[in-house]
């Protein structure tokens, strides 16, 4: 009960029923507010990250960017918001007008949806699903319906295109993504993200697995359709693919749901591989895990940014030779070591005590590091020759063409 | 009974999420112009009337790619399970997880062999 009244939410569930209300409105109440509470905030992020962004981009490339509307440029949003309110909304002709319209809401709705299961302090969470993992791997999915609703109720080939791109793209980064997402669970032993994070107290992840970690890091780029892995947009083209019929403020809604989606993917990178609220303190100060969270976020999220603004697109097929013949591979590997190491770190005796502090984790996460160092060398060591036998061929190829048209004579068939 | 509770903060978020992105796509309603017109709602494209049914059909390749992610997809379902007792569990079940997602990689192999995973 003491845990419950340091919630807010709780109370005040707790304090209608003193009240004489019915319980079960109590609680329905106390939810309503709760998912008010926790829809917000991405929204409210998302509008002043749309600012962070532009300036990221428009500094990298020596620009001022916006600057004008509030200070520093702060209220650009606002003004683009407003401008879209009043654009006049066309559907072209034979789109299918319900789907059409549909896409948007959906678009927007799922972001919105993963962060019923992000915990945002010890004591505040939206909802703390037994199965939150699967929870977001199930939600994330629709992600991928949208597109293709978008694409094929637009009537037009550009877009159709676009989707089958893109739904191709996002299918296939999920596989990698969610075999990295079994190294946080088989190692909290749960699938619950507040039982994860909670298990980071002694060690983040980060350090035992970074190959998870960067596994789920670069398909969560992918499934975002960020550089590299922009062909989604890929505005020189499919001038903007599967959106391009858009208008107005559902082209809005597009928009809004895809930067929200960095950075809840932003978010639950730091959840499942940053120790997600830990930090000094927060066990007195549960309000504290808010800070640190954020502050974990902000960072992957700044590494997203200038991977996105540094990095040029891939071609269709590298992004999916990528995923399909290195990703992959590579995750089923690090998954099985994983699985290897761990078993034999628990015979040993070497495991984690259940207080699960920093001393007892230490041995069990030098060896798993240890095991996904070794991984990273025989990886880059297969690619460098790899690598050198191409360029070795290449050379010969050249070479001969050499001799069969001599003096510089342009080379080719 | 919190079990149910956190299911029925789902089912709330889920009636509720529709709202955020409905109310600014009605509320816009008010504000912006409704003046259609035939060349107006033409479909995007290089400025000619597109030619031909829009929805043809496409590239096999992405269909392929479809199949292949369904292998995985479902066979994840079942691991997730593993993932969460593993801890508690012995060698055995590392025996067991090891010949799961070793016939896995064995249906990628097999695509990737047939040149299923070629972008032609």
């Amino acid at each position: 009960m003491e845990q419950q009244c340091r919630d807010l939410i709780n109370t005040l569930a707790a304090c209608m029923v003193a009240g004489g209300t019915d319980p079960n409105l109590a609680n329905l109440l106390s939810a309503l507010l709760g998912v008010v509470l926790v829809a917000t905030l991405p929204l409210v992020t998302v509008i002043l990250l749309i600012w962070v962004e532009r300036k990221f981009a428009a500094r990298i490339q020596d620009r001022l960017g916006p600057n004008r509307v509030g200070p520093f440029g702060l209220l650009q949003s606002v003004a683009d918001a407003l401008k879209m309110l009043t654009k006049e909304d066309i559907t072209p002709a034979g789109a299918d007008r319900f789907i059409f319209n549909l896409a948007p809401i959906i678009a927007f709705a799922v972001v919105v949806l993963i962060w019923a299961v992000i915990p945002f302090t010890p004591l505040h969470v939206g909802s703390d699903l037994s199965v939150g993992i699967l929870y977001f791997v199930g939600v994330g999915s629709i992600g991928a319906v949208k597109v293709m609703v978008a694409g094929w109720s637009s009537n037009n080939k550009y877009a159709l295109l676009g989707a089958f791109r893109t739904i191709a793209q996002l299918v296939s980064y999920e596989v990698p993504m969610i075999l990295a997402l079994l190294i946080p669970v088989m190692m909290a032993g749960s699938m619950s993200m507040q039982d994860i994070t909670r298990a980071q107290g002694g060690m983040w992840y980060i350090f035992a697995s970074p190959l998870a970690f960067l596994i789920f890091f670069i398909s969560n780029l992918a499934e975002t359709g960020r550089a590299p892995f922009d062909l989604i947009e890929a505005e020189s083209e499919l001038v903007a693919g599967y959106n391009i019929e858009y208008s107005g403020f559902k082209f809005g809604m597009f928009m809004a749901g895809e930067f929200m989606h960095v950075f809840t993917v932003a978010v639950l990178t730091a959840v499942l591989f940053l120790g997600g609220w830990w930090g000094p303190g927060v066990e007195q100060i549960p309000a504290l895990g808010f800070v640190y969270l954020g502050l974990k976020t902000m960072a992957v999220y700044f590494a997203m940014l200038l991977i996105r603004n540094t990095v040029p697109r891939f071609r269709i097929d590298q992004v999916m030779n990528f995923n399909w013949k290195f990703m992959v591979p590579l995750s089923i590997v690090v998954v099985l070591v994983q699985a290897f190491l761990m078993r034999i770190t628990t015979s040993l005796g070497l495991a984690p005590n259940e207080a699960g502090d920093f001393v007892s984790n230490l041995p069990q996460t030098i060896v798993l590091l240890l095991g996904n160092l070794a991984i990273i060398a025989v990886v880059l060591n297969m690619i460098r020759n790899r690598g050198r036998q191409q360029r070795l061929a290449d050379e010969a190829a050249a070479a001969h063409s050499d001799l069969a048209h001599p003096a510089g004579a342009p080379a080719g068939d | 009974m919190q079990l149910l509770n956190e299911w029925a903060f789902i089912g709330v978020f889920f009636a509720i999420a529709w709202v955020f992105p409905l109310l600014p796509i009605a509320g816009s309603w008010f504000l912006r112009p409704h003046k259609p017109n035939a060349i107006k709602q033409q479909t995007y494209e290089c400025g000619v009337e597109t030619v031909g049914d829009t929805w043809v059909q496409f590239k096999v390749q992405y269909y392929i790619y479809a199949l292949v992610f369904l292998v995985f997809d479902v066979e994840m379902v079942f691991l997730f399970p593993w993932a969460v007792a593993y801890k508690q569990l012995d060698w055995f079940a590392f025996g067991a997880g090891f010949l799961f997602i070793f016939l896995l990689a064995d249906a990628l192999i097999y695509a990737w062999r047939k040149n299923a995973l070629e972008w032609i």
